[in-house]
């Protein structure tokens, strides 16, 4: 097993009080596995995946174990997590367009990059692995604004990764991409897996559509908790979790017209986290709800491989 | 109340004095009809953006016409009555520190001092009904407190208020979870069966797919291909188009590999050649079309 998270409980301080943005959270990622993210803004999961790297000031780590390769990882310590750092976890950013530096050519920016990490450039490998997401040596020697967005994101790609982390991060890496750059870069990531570089990856996106094609598992959460994990395909044709189903819903896919399938959204919008409601946090929104909701449902593995927390799957 | 669009072509002037040129928009006809919706598709640097700018008169076309029921487009307190634009990201659309019942007062003071007050009240409220928003629960807040899918409602609702003929809608969802997407763009129907155009700018073929009678598809400035919806993506013929279907990422359907564009020898002939009316209603960039191998 390559990640296991038991429980996890992140919360962000605010002047208001603590926002619970990760509520106890529990799962495992195997090795050689990509485990799609999913859900709602604001459900938790960039909070998931920054504080299984880096967390920001306001994140405290409030309970919780997260454990890579068999060792603890000391998440909620900012400086002992300084040799799992990119070394043993790395993360792709959401905002990896404007995350170099664009005063330095791309090449000298790696060879600082490592530099500061007391690690010797090794140009080969850099080659491979520039070859690998399909980008040519040329743009070592180009500022990051030659580059276009696809170009820029797989960069980004290929720094992150150049220490060999056993788990790699990518937070949205494709949002803000066109359909056929998208195809691209969501397919050098997985590439990445292929080709052992990486040896587990969460791919956090809200586009479940996407995650469909490149995660072997899907999960996804709701208000700072686990609603569903199965295997992708489990997910998308059998879906036990209301919320699961009605986000399935509601996406639109080529070839459906409104004036022959008209799709709904889901009416409502995810509690606030500051005071989360009691029992179940998706009863309010649920046409399944029943008197049971206000408990809180424990998540059941109800099939191997197949978690659901919901009294009704 | 038609737009039309006939030969449109925006030149931008690139280089550090200008000395470059960039077509960002090259020949582009299409038109809009009452109750209809077009969608533009294209991926970023297409010049779908360029062309609502243009349609909005926010920015000039370099040549060609751009009508509205044969009229020119002159931007100004006349041509806003009609004819509309709602942009991508709704957080920064609005003055962060006025509240919601503030942008329909200034609405109200620009185009509609006469009306009384008791009256312009029930027609703020019912435009806001009319998008599914609760008055009483907007009105008094903030841009804020507000999620995005009700920024964005509360922007159409402001455009309803002037009663208009024509929405540009540039990439209204792309910021919206999918649950709220979906809301809106039932919300863009239900106005189009009231009579309403719409453009609808996106880079989403699923969503363009969803709602429009007519899909135009732009590749570097130029329609390649573009037709009733159904007709387009039904049997795309352009390489192109072919590709970025196959580039959308669907549910139960894994990725296949397209033909990548480059390998239609006659792909590029499109841009000069013009549209070439393969059946009715279906138009395709495409010169050599009729004698094309790798015709489906």
């Amino acid at each position: 097993m390559s990640l296991r998270v038991s429980d996890l409980r992140v919360h962000y301080q605010t002047l208001k009080g603590e926002v619970r943005a990760l509520d106890g959270v529990s799962f495992e990622v195997g090795d050689g596995e990509i485990l799609g993210l999913a859900g709602e803004s604001g459900c938790g999961k960039t909070t998931l995946g920054k504080s299984l790297i880096r967390m920001d000031g306001r994140m405290r780590h409030i309970g919780g174990e997260v454990e890579l390769d068999g060792e603890v990882m000391p998440i909620g310590d900012d400086r002992r997590m300084n040799p799992f750092r990119f070394h043993r976890v790395s993360l792709v950013p959401q905002y990896s367009m404007s995350a170099m530096n664009p005063t330095r050519k791309i090449g000298k920016m790696v060879a600082e990059l490592l530099r500061s990490r007391g690690v010797a450039p090794d140009p080969a490998k850099l080659d491979a692995r520039l070859e690998l997401v399909g980008l040519s040596r040329e743009v070592l020697g180009r500022y990051p604004i030659e580059l276009s967005g696809g170009m820029k994101q797989r960069m980004v790609m290929v720094i992150s990764t150049l220490l060999d982390p056993s788990l790699l991060i990518a937070d949205e890496v494709t949002s803000a991409l066109d359909v056929s750059t998208q195809k691209a870069v969501a397919r050098a990531l997985a590439g990445f897996r292929d080709n052992g570089v990486v040896k587990s990856m969460i791919f956090i996106t809200h586009d479940i559509s996407l995650t469909y094609q490149i995660a072997d598992t899907i999960m996804i959460m709701y208000a700072g908790k686990v609603a569903e994990r199965a295997p992708a395909k489990v997910i998308v044709e059998a879906p036990r979790h209301p919320y699961t189903k009605l986000l399935i819903d509601s996406l639109p896919e080529v070839g459906v017209r409104h004036a022959e399938r008209k799709l709904a959204g889901i009416p409502g919008g995810p509690p606030s986290l500051l005071d989360p409601p009691t029992g179940c946090r998706f009863r309010e929104r649920c046409p399944l709800a029943f008197d049971r909701c206000a408990e809180e449902p424990p998540a059941v593995e109800i099939e191997p491989n197949h978690v659901v927390a919901c009294w009704k799957a | 109340m038609m737009l039309r669009l006939d030969n449109v072509t925006k030149v931008f002037k690139v280089g550090a004095f200008g000395g470059g040129s960039l077509t960002a928009v090259g020949g582009v006809s299409f038109e809009v009809r009452p109750g209809e919706v077009v969608s533009l598709i294209g991926e970023s640097g297409s010049g779908k953006s360029t062309l609502g700018r243009m349609i909005l008169g926010l920015t000039p076309a370099t040549s060609g016409s751009i009508t509205l029921d044969g009229a020119p487009v002159r931007p100004g307190k006349a041509y806003y009555r009609d004819v509309q634009g709602v942009f991508q990201d709704p957080f920064s659309t609005f003055n962060p520190v006025f509240k919601a019942d503030r942008v329909f007062r200034m609405i109200k003071e620009v185009y509609f001092p006469g009306v009384p007050e008791a009256e312009w009240a029930g027609r703020v409220r019912s435009s806001l009904e009319d998008v599914r928003l609760n008055p009483d629960q907007i009105l008094g807040k903030f841009p804020h407190q507000l999620s995005g899918g009700q920024l964005q409602r509360l922007l159409i609702a402001r455009a309803l208020l002037l009663d208009i003929k024509l929405l540009v809608a540039d990439e209204i969802t792309s910021m919206l979870d999918a649950s709220t997407r979906i809301d809106v763009l039932n919300l863009l129907a239900e106005l189009k069966a009231r009579g309403l155009g719409v453009l609808y700018i996106t880079h989403d073929l699923s969503l363009g797919t969803y709602l429009a009678e007519r899909t135009v598809v732009l590749r570097r400035g130029a329609v390649v291909e573009m037709g009733l919806t159904g007709k387009v993506f039904g049997r795309p013929l352009h390489p192109y188009t072919r590709q970025l279907l196959a580039a959308v990422p669907r549910l139960r359907e894994p990725w296949q590999d397209a033909e990548p564009v480059e390998s239609c020898p006659y792909h590029d002939s499109g841009a000069s050649g013009g549209l070439f009316e393969e059946e009715p209603d279906h138009f395709v960039a495409c010169a050599r079309l009729p004698e094309c191998e790798g015709r489906p």
